[in-house]
């Protein structure tokens, strides 16, 4: 097939209805830079097309949130005048493209995300999914997104509090890799994407436009669209953390010093959306000189620097009298700077390049006017097989159980990765990595902010609404046990291929567990982002939501328990509901056999019983430690490993042992406390030993087991 | 055989350590220099006495670990 | 009495510094990298972070700085000069402190706690410690990794174990004078209980100790 047969609408990933919408937006047939500006703001990555009519059903309000989804980044209340911005984001195929890189420029992008709000990035997280370490392939990848995670996050200097690392056959041939970012600010600091008023300024900040990440824009470039051109594969986007490390000093320097109107980061969809969507919100247009922005490579035509999607750039609207002051901090901050663009009074953005009109088009159709599919839903018919064939244990032996589920990477210590990550920085880390949640301090005032994400592909494979809800719930109680009320959520929503309509029944199911679970727990969802089409030769990844739940402590408890606290005599106490017989999704049925069975549903009244009685006793008990990845024997075992104490432990059985069901957590207590409600004495600590039952394992055997796991997966 | 590899990033992928060297540069007062980039050579020394073949070797290597063909080109140099 | 912290593009550790020497009763000021002169202060800190990215090698664009002019300056007349991590490094490449530091013998990023010792109590920044103190202080770097041909270092703190391959376990390294200190482990980092350890503030306070006895600029 030659690319004269192609459309160029096709060639840039847009179906022939969609063409048609943009020539009717236009009344005439659009220019190359107008068609590509549609391309990629309308691309699913930018517009949601196939998920947007079912994100609506998410909770977005609360009297603390003071900018829910839609913005860059949500933002919420927290007390005494501060705020705090928190956005999730994947780098799913850049990723697998070139893993340093891909993730490299995940963490850039999460940053400008949170900063573009006018908060100071003060920590992040990563979730990442690979398929197993015994292939080298994967291997290679997870080595090169910790190395991109830790070469980007410490330079530009940002702590990386950790996250979650799963291992399943499912993400071999396609990772995933999400990114998530907290920052906070003074309430008088909040910026927005908005372009402010007419006769305002754009003035383009940061590092020089190249080919970034351009894929078929290209072709545009000549008219012949010859075959050459339309070969040529998109440019990887190459990360900067000292760029980005500057622009964030400027930036906030800018906001500190009320000089911005508004400003818009440069992501995906580069300036295209960086114009159209501040001017969209403001109701406004935009003149914009494309001869103006400043250039890493010659020759470039105007839809390539529409459509580049060169890192570390962002584009902030301005009061006249304010340009001046604006060029002298990027100067001296030592950022490039532009004055690219000014608003225009009417909603039309007229881009210019070499001194000829490029594009004409109302601004806010970029955004507002994409398509918007209902595509078909359908239950897999799969699943009732997969419901009928629960896996079924029996009785295991204990301790060899134990050890091989302290062995997969995906349980034992993830130290390999987060101690390659700075996560000390700005003295802020109260609960590190390591711990089920982590906890910062507010410098300045009493309280602690608490954050956790959880996912989980296989409980949602089997169950999505389920599965999802109960991600909710447990992302919840760990930030709980640090002594933190939730107070609200985001969602990453990595899926398959939305044209299939199982995988559609999976993002209804997923959105449906989510909101559910935070409707019951009266927490809103402030942000997400939806990944869609991980596969690989056709076959989907498992359903892999990933919630990140932030919660306040207010205030921080005196000493926020740790897993490092336990001491000999103290009591070990089980809080939450008697398991069930359940293994699905279980890391104990990872371990034996495929997915099977429906898993537990969440309970809302225990759920919440359970999170009161965390945050209450986060005040008084050293440890807490909540049970879920390997079940309570791994939960005891961290807990032992950590401290350096033996301990034992009076409980028998595969469920209470192994099981996963939720709304259960530990806590290690001195004798003599006031018992809790939903809590059953299950031990002491003590000895050098974990004593469970007749068997036994020193703390030592546990700990090498325990560490070695990801090192030892890598040296295969 | 004496061989060497330079391996330089694609000129139209970013090279932000070269950026800044040239800033600094700059700083210095050698402002006429326009473009800095900041590449690796390698040498290596391969068993066996026909170039022909041994760059055959040496460009194997550099596609399978040498260079990362996403981001870098290669150029190799028999040296004798 | 006030003491700069110097900021160059890529610092990322001055606000750390400034709130630890802070609290102990010294008036930490930021500098900016252009800065040439340091009138008026009675020391001064190269903090940590990534200088100039890191860009050709670690702190050679940053031992270039106009504000190194004044610093040099201030080591020369015997006043206190602390460099932590990058600023160590910064003042290896500056020629202020022998050798260099180099990446880590395990060619990874390492950040944890670890045990170092105090062995030499004669420099501003020991101080206030006994010989033989241990203290748990974080380590965080990539480049931590010292090397010292000439064998000419003063090595003041030693790491128990050998995290990185440092030569003779360096933890910290002084010029001859004991006034010009480079450390690679963060004592600002650990400065309160609620974050692991307070150990580094011994090292602070000698710090702190010395800039009091320092006549000003």
């Amino acid at each position: 097939m030659t690319t004269m047969e192609t459309p160029v609408y096709a060639q840039l990933g847009m179906t022939e209805e969609e063409y048609r919408s943009v020539v009717s937006i236009l009344g005439r047939e659009p220019r190359p830079a107008e068609l590509a500006m549609y391309s990629v703001m309308w691309s699913e990555h930018c517009s949601y097309k196939s998920s947007r009519a079912h994100l609506r059903r998410f909770p977005t309000e609360a009297p603390w949130v003071v900018v829910g989804p839609g913005e860059n980044a949500g933002v919420v209340d927290i007390g005494d005048g501060w705020l705090a911005a928190i956005r999730i984001e994947s780098h799913n195929h850049p990723s697998f493209v070139e893993p340093y890189q891909g993730a490299a420029t995940g963490v850039g992008g999460i940053l400008r995300d949170v900063f573009t709000m006018g908060a100071r990035p003060v920590a992040l997280w990563n979730q990442i999914r690979f398929g197993p370490l015994d292939q080298p392939r994967n291997r290679y990848l997870f080595n090169g997104v910790v190395g991109g995670i830790a070469g980007y996050g410490n330079a530009v200097g940002v702590p990386t509090l950790g996250g979650e690392i799963e291992f399943d056959d499912c993400y071999s041939g396609n990772p995933l890799v999400n990114v998530m970012c907290l920052g906070i600010l003074r309430k008088e600091q909040l910026v927005l994407g908005t372009a402010g008023e007419p006769g305002n300024v754009a003035v383009l900040l940061g590092a020089a436009t190249g080919r970034d990440g351009i894929g078929g824009a290209s072709v545009l470039a000549s008219a012949s669209f010859d075959e050459e051109a339309a070969t040529k594969r998109p440019s990887v986007q190459v990360g900067d953390p000292f760029e980005e490390k500057k622009l964030i000093e400027a930036c906030l320097e800018l906001y500190e010093r009320d000089l911005v109107a508004g400003i818009q980061d440069l992501g995906a969809a580069g300036l295209s959306c960086a114009t159209s969507e501040p001017a969209g919100r403001a109701g406004l247009g935009m003149d914009v000189d494309l001869d103006r922005v400043h250039l890493r490579e010659t020759g470039m035509t105007a839809p390539e620097i529409l459509m580049s999607e060169s890192q570390e750039r962002m584009l902030a609207f301005v009061r006249p009298d304010n340009v001046d002051e604006v060029l002298e901090v990027a100067e001296r901050w030592e950022i490039d700077a532009s004055v690219i663009g000014t608003v225009r009074a009417d909603d039309r953005l007229v881009v210019s390049h070499d001194g000829e009109l490029v594009a004409d088009v109302p601004a806010a159709s970029l955004a507002d006017d994409a398509p918007l599919y209902h595509r078909p839903v359908e239950r897999p018919g799969w699943l009732d097989d997969l419901w009928s064939r629960p896996f079924q244990p029996g009785e295991v032996p204990v301790i060899d159980t134990l050890l091989d589920l302290l062995r997969q990477p995906g349980v034992g210590s993830a130290a390999w990765a987060y101690e390659q990550y700075d996560h000390m920085l700005f003295l802020g880390t109260v609960v590190g990595p390591g711990h089920d949640g982590s906890l910062l301090r507010v410098a300045g005032t009493g309280k602690g902010l608490a954050v956790s994400t959880d996912g989980n592909g296989r409980l949602c494979l089997l169950d999505p609404r389920r599965g999802s809800a109960r991600l909710v719930w447990e992302a919840a109680l760990n930030v709980a046990v640090t002594g933190a009320r939730p107070l609200a959520t985001v969602d990453n929503l990595n899926l398959g291929n939305p044209e299939k309509p199982e995988v559609m029944w999976q993002l209804v199911e997923v959105v449906e567990g989510i909101s559910g679970a935070c409707e019951a727990l009266g927490i809103p969802v402030v942000g997400g982002n939806v990944s869609l089409y991980n596969e690989t030769d056709g076959a989907d990844i498992n359903p892999t939501p990933v919630v990140g739940v932030l919660g306040l402590a207010d205030p921080m408890p005196a000493l926020p328990p740790r897993l490092d606290r336990a001491e000999p005599g103290m009591e070990i106490w089980l809080i939450g509901p008697e398991p069930t017989d359940n293994f699905a999704g279980s890391h104990l049925e990872r371990l034996h056999g495929p997915a099977g069975g429906r898993p537990t549903a969440a309970d809302p009244e225990v759920g919440l019983a359970v999170i009161d009685e965390a945050v209450r006793l986060a005040h008084v008990a050293p440890v807490l430690h909540d049970v879920s990845d390997g079940g309570l024997a791994v939960t005891i075992a961290e807990i032992c490993i950590a401290s350096g104490v033996g301990a034992t432990i009076e409980l028998e059985g595969t469920a209470e042992l192994f099981g996963e069901d939720p709304h259960r957590f530990v806590a290690v207590v001195t004798p003599g406390w006031d018992p809790p409600a939903l809590g059953r004495r299950i031990g002491v600590m003590g000895g050098d030993s974990l004593r469970i039952g007749d068997e036994s394992v020193s703390v030592a055997a546990l700990a090498e087991a325990w560490r070695g796991a990801i090192p030892e997966a890598m040296r295969s | 055989m004496k061989v060497r590899v330079t391996i330089d990033r694609r000129s139209e992928i970013a090279d932000p350590e070269g950026h800044t060297v040239m800033r600094a540069l700059h700083d210095l007062g050698f402002e006429d220099v326009q473009e800095v980039r900041m590449n690796r050579v390698i040498d290596l020394e391969i068993a066996g006495d026909d170039p022909g073949e041994v760059r055959r070797r040496v460009v194997e290597m550099c596609e399978k670990l040498l260079a990362n063909p996403v981001l870098e080109d290669f150029e190799v140099e028999i040296l004798g | 009495m006030r003491v700069a912290v110097a900021v160059f593009p890529g610092s990322n550790c001055e606000h750390d510094v400034v709130r630890a020497l802070g609290t102990l009763g010294a008036e930490p000021e930021l500098v900016w990298h252009r800065e040439t002169d340091l009138e008026g202060f009675n020391g001064v800190v190269l903090p940590g972070g990534f200088a100039h990215g890191d860009a050709l090698r670690t702190g050679a664009i940053a031992a270039l700085s106009p504000i190194m002019e004044p610093v040099r300056r201030m080591a020369e007349s015997g006043k206190p000069v602390l460099g932590i991590c990058n600023g160590f490094q910064i003042l290896c490449e500056a020629g202020m402190l022998p050798g260099a530091l180099i990446a880590n013998r395990d060619l990874a990023f390492i950040c944890r706690f670890v045990e170092v010792e105090v062995v030499d109590t004669g420099t501003v920044l020991t101080a206030a410690a006994e010989p033989g103190q241990m203290l748990r202080i974080p380590l965080n770097s990539y480049e931590g990794n010292w090397v010292d041909p000439a064998r000419t270092g003063r090595v003041v703190v030693r790491y128990a174990d050998d995290p990185n391959g440092s030569q003779d376990r360096a933890a910290a390294v002084a010029n001859e004078a004991g006034n010009v200190v480079g450390i690679m482990p963060h004592p600002e980092r650990a400065s309160d209980p609620l974050l692991g350890s307070d150990d580094g503030l011994v090292l602070l306070e000698g710090f702190v100790r010395s800039l009091r006895a320092s006549v000003p600029a």
